[in-house]
C-alpha cells in the first residue's frame, strides 16, 4: 500500500536518483582506474564514465586537488537538482541530509570567526551543500555573545544551538566539542523526523543508516578521545547520540574506556562490528583500518538501501555512496601521483 | 732575473733586504698555515657533502609516507581538516635551537630539534572521524621535519664551508703564485743590485790602488833623476859655491809640488772617464765617501786651473829637471798617457 501514491510525488525523483546509481564506478571500472600510470590516463579512463568530460575545460597540469574539486562539483549539481525537483517530506528529508554540512559550515566560520580571518578567506572553503543564506552573515559577529544571540539563532541550525550551547561553551578551546556536540544533536533530531515522517522500508533503511551513523561516531569519539585528558566520561557521554545499535547498554562503557582493547571489546558484542577492529587483510593484501571498515560497511548498507523500491533512502544511500567513490577517486588519483602503487587498492568498491 | 717586471718598488739597500727577508718568511708560514687550514675544512667539507647525500635520500623517502600519510587523511577526513588543524594550533610543538660549531675558525651554525610534549593543540581534530589518521600523520610529518631541520642545518654548513673554503684557497694561492715569487724576485734584485756595487767598489779601490802605484813609481823616478842630476852637477861642478847647492834644494822642492800636481790632474782625468760609476758609488758606499769629496775637490781645483796645459807642463817640468835621464821619466810618461787614454 505504501508503495500506491509514492510516484505521484517523489517518482521522478526516485527514477533520477536510481539513474545516478546505474552511474556509480562498478569493480571493473576501479580495476581499469588502479592500472592507469598517469593522472592523464585516469582522466582518459573516467571520461567513458558517468563523469564524462568533466575535465574538458580545465586547461594545465592534473593534480590530485583539481581532480577531486571537479568530481564534487559533479556530485553537488546532481544533489542540487534533486532538491530543487522536491517536495513535500523530501524536500524536508533533504534538508536534514545538508544540514550536516552546514554544522561543519558553522564551526568553519566559528573557527575563523574566533582568529580574525577574513571572511572572504573562509567562505570559498566551506561545503557547498552546507551552504544557506545567512551563513556570511556570522563573520560579522565580533563577539561571541553577539555571535550566539544574533548570528546563529537565524540560522536554521538555531534548533541544534538552543538546547546544547550556552554563551561559555562559545569559546575556543571546545570547538571541536561544539562541532560533534552539534552533530549529535542533529543526528537525534534527523531520527525523530525520520520515526515521525517515513514508514514501511523508508522507515527501516534509514533507521539502519542512522544507526550506524550514530555508532560510528561513539566508537570514533571513544577512539579518538583515549589519551585525552580533556575530556571526561561524562563529556564523551553528552557527545554520544542516543540511539543506535550501543546505545544504551554500551555507551557508558566506552565512555569509561581507557585503551583500545577495552573498546574493541565492548564493541565486538555488536555482531555486525565484529570484522571492525580485525586488521584483516582483503584479498589484495591491503591492510584495512577501522576506517576502512567504517566506510565498506556503511557501503554496504547503502547498495542494501537500494534494494527496496518506493523509497526516499535512496536519496541519502546515493549522496553517501558518490561521495565515497570520490574519495576512491581521489586516493585512486593520489596514489598514482606519489607512485605509490601499493596501496592502491585500499577503495572501497561495492557495485 | 725571472720575472724581472714582477717585483716590489724598492731601493735596492741592505734595510729593504732585511725587510723583504722577513716578509717571505712570515708568507712561507702563512701560506702553510693557510694550506692546512684549508685541508681541515676540505675533509670536513667531505663529511658533510656525504651526510647531505644520506639526509637527502633519507628526506625523498620520509616526504613521499609523510605525503601519503596526508593523502590518507583527506581520505578518512574529508574536506577542510588541513584548515581546523592549522586554526587549532596555538603554540610550537616543535621548536629548534641554533648552536654554533666550530671548525678551524669557522662557525657553524648547526640547529637541533626538540619536541614539547607537553603541547598537542589539535587532539581534538577529528574526534568525530579520522582522529587516528590525523595523530599518524602527526608523528609521520614530525618525522619530516626533524630531517628536514638536520638537512637544513648540513646545507647551511655546506654553504658557509663552501664559502671559507673559497677565501682560504684564494688567500693560499695568492701567496703561493704571487707574494711569495714577487718577494723572492725583489730578494734577488737587490742581491743582484749589491753585488753589481760590490763589483764597482772592488775596481774602482783596485783603480785607486793602481793610481797610487803609478804616483809612488813616478816619485820614485823623479827621486832617481834628482839623484842623478845632482850627482852629475857635483861631477861637472865639484867646485861650484855652495850657493848653488842651496838653490837645488828650492828647485827640489818646487819639483815635489809639481809631482802633486800632477797626481791630482791624472785623477781629475781618471774620474771624468768614468763620471756616473764614481757619483753611484758616492752613494752606494758612505765609507769612501769622505775620500771621494777630497778627490772632488781637488778635481775641481784642477778643473780650474785646465788639466790639459798643466799635463804639458808636468811634461816639460819633468823634461827640464830631468834632461840626461829621461829613460825612466818617459816610461812614466808613456804609462801616464795610457791612463789618460784609458
Amino acid at each position: 500500500m505504501e508503495g500506491l501514491f509514492f510516484n505521484v510525488d517523489y517518482g521522478y525523483i526516485e527514477g533520477v536518483v536510481r539513474g545516478y546509481r546505474n552511474g556509480l564506478l562498478t569493480g571493473n571500472q576501479y580495476a581499469n582506474l588502479t592500472q592507469c600510470d598517469t593522472l592523464q590516463d585516469l582522466k582518459l579512463q573516467l571520461s567513458a564514465t558517468d563523469y564524462g568530460n568533466f575535465l574538458a575545460s580545465y586547461a594545465g597540469p592534473l593534480s590530485t586537488s583539481v581532480i577531486q574539486d571537479r568530481l564534487s562539483k559533479k556530485m553537488y549539481a546532481e544533489f542540487q537538482y534533486l532538491r530543487s525537483q522536491s517536495l513535500g517530506k523530501l524536500t524536508k528529508f533533504l534538508d536534514y541530509v545538508c544540514y550536516g554540512y552546514m554544522i561543519d559550515n558553522v564551526s568553519l566560520m566559528i573557527t575563523g570567526t574566533l582568529h580574525d580571518r577574513d571572511c572572504a578567506e573562509i567562505l570559498p572553503k566551506c561545503h557547498p551543500l552546507g551552504w544557506f543564506e545567512t551563513l556570511p552573515t556570522l563573520s560579522i559577529a565580533t563577539d561571541i555573545e553577539s555571535l550566539y544571540s544574533t548570528v546563529l539563532v537565524d540560522t536554521p541550525l538555531a534548533p541544534f544551538f538552543k538546547d546544547c550551547l550556552t554563551v561559555d561553551d562559545l569559546d575556543d578551546l571546545n570547538i571541536e566539542i561544539i562541532r560533534n556536540r552539534l552533530y549529535k544533536n542533529y543526528l537525534e533530531a534527523f531520527k525523530e523526523f525520520i520515526q515521525k515522517e517515513f514508514d514501511g522500508p523508508d522507515l527501516e533503511i534509514m533507521t539502519r543508516l542512522l544507526d550506524f551513523e550514530a555508532d560510528k561516531r561513539v566508537i570514533n569519539i571513544a577512539l579518538n578521545s583515549l589519551n585525552n585528558p580533556d575530556l571526561s566520561p561524562e563529556d564523551k557521554t553528552s557527545l554520544f547520540p542516543q540511539f543506535g545499535r550501543l546505545y544504551p547498554v554500551y555507551h557508558k562503557d566506552l565512555a569509561l574506556a581507557e585503551d583500545v582493547e577495552q573498546i574493541k571489546y565492548i564493541v565486538e558484542s555488536i555482531g555486525e562490528y565484529l570484522e571492525l577492529f580485525s586488521d584483516g587483510h582483503d584479498a589484495n593484501g591491503g591492510s584495512k583500518n577501522i576506517e576502512d571498515w567504517f566506510y565498506l560497511l556503511e557501503m554496504q548498507y547503502n547498495k542494501n538501501a537500494f534494494t527496496q523500491q518506493f523509497t526516499l533512502s535512496a536519496v541519502w544511500a546515493w549522496l553517501r555512496s558518490k561521495e565515497q567513490e570520490v574519495r576512491n577517486i581521489t586516493w585512486i588519483a593520489e596514489c598514482i601521483a606519489q607512485n605509490q602503487k601499493n596501496r592502491i587498492n585500499n577503495y572501497i568498491s561495492v557495485y | 732575473m725571472s720575472g724581472a717586471g714582477n717585483r716590489e718598488l724598492v731601493f735596492p739597500t741592505r734595510m729593504t733586504l732585511g725587510l723583504m727577508k722577513g716578509k717571505l718568511k712570515g708568507a712561507q708560514q702563512g701560506h702553510s698555515l693557510l694550506k692546512r687550514k684549508s685541508e681541515a675544512l676540505t675533509k670536513r667539507f667531505r663529511d658533510i657533502t656525504q651526510r647531505i647525500d644520506e639526509a637527502k635520500r633519507k628526506m625523498g623517502r620520509v616526504m613521499q609516507t609523510a605525503a601519503f600519510s596526508l593523502a590518507e587523511v583527506q581520505y578518512a577526513t574529508g574536506d577542510n581538516i588541513s584548515y581546523q588543524v592549522q586554526e587549532s594550533v596555538q603554540k610550537a610543538r616543535f621548536q629548534i635551537r641554533a648552536k654554533q660549531e666550530n671548525v678551524s675558525g669557522v662557525y657553524l651554525p648547526a640547529f637541533e630539534s626538540h619536541i614539547n610534549e607537553d603541547i598537542n593543540d589539535f587532539k581534538m581534530t577529528g574526534l568525530g572521524r579520522g582522529g587516528q589518521q590525523v595523530q599518524k600523520a602527526k608523528i609521520v610529518y614530525t618525522k619530516a621535519v626533524e630531517t628536514l631541520v638536520e638537512l637544513a642545518s648540513l646545507q647551511t654548513a655546506f654553504i658557509i664551508l663552501d664559502e671559507v673554503i673559497k677565501v682560504t684557497n684564494r688567500r693560499v694561492n695568492a701567496i703561493e703564485h704571487v707574494i711569495i715569487p714577487r718577494t723572492e724576485n725583489t730578494i734577488s734584485y737587490i742581491n743582484s743590485e749589491l753585488d753589481e756595487l760590490d763589483r764597482e767598489e772592488f775596481y774602482r779601490l783596485k783603480k785607486v790602488q793602481e793610481k797610487k802605484q803609478i804616483a809612488v813609481a813616478a816619485e820614485e823616478a823623479e827621486e832617481l833623476a834628482k839623484r842623478q842630476a845632482a850627482e852629475g852637477a857635483l861631477e861637472d861642478a865639484e867646485t861650484e859655491d855652495v850657493d848653488d847647492e842651496l838653490d837645488d834644494k828650492v828647485e827640489d822642492v818646487e819639483g815635489a809640488e809639481e809631482e802633486e800636481d800632477e797626481a791630482v790632474a791624472e785623477d781629475a782625468s781618471d774620474a771624468a772617464s768614468v763620471p756616473a760609476s764614481a757619483s753611484a758609488s758616492a752613494e752606494a758606499s758612505p765609507a769612501p765617501a769622505g775620500k771621494k769629496k777630497k778627490n772632488k775637490k781637488k778635481k775641481k781645483k784642477a778643473a780650474s786651473t785646465a788639466v790639459q796645459p798643466s799635463e804639458s807642463e808636468i811634461i816639460e817640468d819633468v823634461e827640464k829637471l830631468a834632461g840626461g835621464a829621461a829613460a825612466g821619466s818617459e816610461d812614466v810618461l808613456q804609462e801616464n798617457e795610457d791612463d789618460i787614454i784609458f
